[in-house]
């Protein structure tokens, strides 16, 4: 069977689960569509908050970025960044979010901060990072496709918004719910099987965490050395040691990247669907184990499958690869444009070198790294085909979950709570079912044009959430004194810091040409990158809420009641209902 | 008098979940951001197999212990509001 119908097969089988259970588990009232009911289980929920999460960036591009772009040691900021979050969430935010027990993140804060100004401020900040970022997801799709089912881009981008749209709109919160512990499944088992085979290969040990600090096998160098070594002879710098940038601009992308996780409405939203709020802390270390088990994985495949392609291109002579005889493998993403050789010197032969000069591997992206790796490998076409699956399976629910954030944020938040409050449960499920379609729509547009936008959306997505909507939650959570006046201030400031960064430096929507600050380290801030910026403006959005705060009024005694209550000690068992009488 | 006896629980609790968080919060900074990065230098001179021990935490380590610091909350908070449910009981006999 050629590897086009098996991947067809494979991720027909999978398209038919995702929809098969979305049907089954349609929802049927706005609770099922806003929170599935208040009834997941605290493990079942980590698991669709690890799938939710996991977007096409950390299944396709993650090990590559850490192994490529961000020459290994760099690439840590990825891997504390993305996951360090979690425990902001468990211990700051989620546990007090579902406790207030309403369905929104705008709700909490048009309550918190009395006022409906604030509501839409952060319905405003919630679709600017979201709609980001599912762009980032529809992208995925459609690479995904392009390359594994030999359609064009938007043919699989289309394919992609039809698929989501079906079973997000169809299944709201409860059908996603399921539908993402069927793709969890699906994505970790095609993720992890190719980084078991290539660390059995490499180091005889077939855990990959345990075989990255193990010796190569046959020999008693250990593989990071060898990597360092040979990194260091083709004049790369060293693998384990090299900086980001410099110590600053790594602590503020970790920063950045971790409070962007806790401030994500489509993570936090996912903590309103259990039982209690002991289940949601639960939920959340649950939701990090099911994370770290790729997340950990993910540098092992990095420095794997970077020395797996430097010794590709090493004859057992000491010579360097003859072109005429490539692998397969090469010749089949070189005609993805994913990998590009030119011979400079005409000897016949590629050389893989630093130095633009002599590099005839003109082109490695990143994305190959963990889309040939079983090709590299030599694994079976199966896990070919499984990993296409695994990568549509990480884009498909991360989208989905975005899109019910959206949703829900226009749907309830501006609707029902603030322009039509009148408008019936009936309604409001319609109204937030056409929402989603257009979310889908505009996600869709945006994953075409401009052009260079899908590719800066996903950084742009953490810096907003971090500089706007988590420091909103953790003043409105634990500083009394922070009133309307200066949560609106905050927001507003921290998002306009935040955006005018990243577009001075990188162009605006990312058009090439319209950056009127060169994108280079002499020109930014203190030598931070746009991409780690998301921690000022957090601290822009905290010190100007604080004092806008101090020169105002303080809030009013209903906020004392609700803030009462929500550092009020819960039971473990009870399922205190929202707002209970206390 | 059970009025006062209440508020002062209801500190005392306050007080115990604040000194949690901000312990646990201690072990989540130095595991990343101390030895992750601003100690990876001198971490790296020991090592564990074949990880430089500051990479191992950036890489592998700090993921591992942040998972513990969410279920040692988890576990700890449960046992703190089982405890201030059991004395409301008993201040309420």
């Amino acid at each position: 069977m050629s590897l086009t119908v098996l991947t067809y097969l494979v991720v027909g089988f999978t398209f038919a689960l995702y929809i098969g259970i979305a049907i089954a588990t349609r929802a049927s009232s706005t609770k099922d569509f806003y929170v599935a009911d208040g009834g997941v289980h605290p493990v079942a929920n980590g698991m669709a908050t690890a799938a939710d999460w996991m977007s096409a960036a950390s299944f396709i591009s993650m090990a590559g970025l850490i192994a490529l772009s961000y020459n290994g040691y760099g690439g840590s900021v990825f891997l504390m960044g993305w996951t360090g979050g979690y425990v902001l969430l468990a211990l700051l935010i989620a546990p007090y979010l579902r406790k207030y027990g309403k369905y929104t993140v705008p709700d909490f804060i048009g309550e918190r901060y009395y006022s409906d100004t604030a509501r839409v401020v952060a319905v405003i900040c919630l679709i600017l990072c979201s709609v980001t970022y599912v762009i980032g997801q529809m992208k995925g799709v459609g690479v995904a496709f392009s390359r594994f089912l030999e359609t064009d881009y938007e043919t699989g981008l289309g394919i992609g918004m039809f698929i989501v749209f079906f079973y997000a709109v169809l299944g709201g919160m409860k059908g996603i719910t399921y539908t993402q512990i069927a793709q969890y499944v699906v994505l970790i088992t095609a993720y992890t099987i190719p980084a078991i085979f290539i660390s059995l290969q490499l180091t005889g040990n077939p855990l990959p965490q345990l075989g990255l600090g193990s010796t190569l096998a046959g020999s008693d160098v250990y593989l990071l050395d060898k990597l360092d070594m040979i990194l260091v002879d083709l004049g790369f710098q060293e693998y384990t040691t090299t900086l980001r940038g410099s110590t600053l601009n790594m602590m503020a992308f970790t920063a950045s990247l971790m409070i962007g996780t806790a401030g994500l409405p489509h993570v936090i939203i996912r903590f309103f669907t259990v039982p209690s709020v002991a289940a949601a802390r639960r939920s959340a270390g649950w939701a990090l184990v099911f994370i770290a088990i790729l997340y950990a994985t993910a540098p092992a495949i990095a420095a794997m499958a970077r020395l797996n392609i430097i010794d590709t291109m090493q004859q057992s002579d000491g010579q360097t690869l003859l072109i005429a005889e490539k692998p397969a493998w090469f010749e089949n993403w070189e005609q993805t444009g994913l990998l590009q050789v030119e011979d400079l010197n005409g000897d016949g032969r590629i050389e893989y070198t630093a130095d633009p000069k002599t590099n005839e591997l003109t082109k490695l992206d990143n994305d190959i790294l963990v889309l040939a790796n079983p090709e590299i490998a030599q694994l079976p076409n199966w896990v070919i085909a499984l990993v296409a699956a695994g990568g549509l399976a990480a884009a498909l629910s991360t989208a989905a979950g975005l899109l019910l954030a959206i949703s829900s944020a226009i749907s309830h938040d501006l609707l029902k709570s603030t322009y039509m409050p009148s408008i019936s449960e009936k309604a409001e499920l319609r109204a937030s079912r056409i929402a989603m379609a257009a979310a889908v729509l505009g996600a869709g547009y945006l994953g075409l044009n401009p052009p260079g936008f899908a590719a800066g959306t996903v950084a742009l997505a953490f810096g907003l959430a971090a500089s706007s909507l988590f420091p909103a939650l953790l003043m409105g959570i634990f500083a009394r004194r922070v009133n309307r006046e200066g949560a609106v201030a905050g927001m507003l400031a921290g998002i306009s810091v935040t955006l005018l960064y990243v577009f001075q430096h990188k162009g605006i929507m990312f058009i090439p040409g319209t950056s009127f600050l060169g994108n280079m380290p002499p020109n930014w801030f203190f030598r931070i990158e746009p991409n780690a910026f998301g921690v000022v403006g957090a601290i822009v959005n905290f010190v100007v809420a604080l004092a806008v705060s101090r020169i105002s009024a303080p809030p009013p005694s209903e906020v004392e009641e609700l803030l009462e209550f929500l550092h009020e000690p819960s039971s473990a068992a009870s399922q205190a209902p929202p707002r209970a009488a206390h | 008098m059970v009025e006062d006896k209440n508020v002062e629980r209801r500190q005392r609790f306050a007080a115990r979940v604040r000194s949690l968080m901000l312990r646990l919060l201690v072990v989540w900074f130095v595991v990343s951001f101390g030895f992750g990065i601003l100690l990876v230098e001198p971490l790296n001179e020991i090592r564990l197999g074949g990880y430089k021990l500051g990479f191992w935490f950036a890489q592998q380590g700090s993921i591992f212990i942040f998972i513990a610091l969410i279920f040692a909350f988890s576990s700890v908070m449960t046992r703190l509001e089982r405890d201030y449910v059991d004395g409301e009981k008993e201040s309420g006999k």
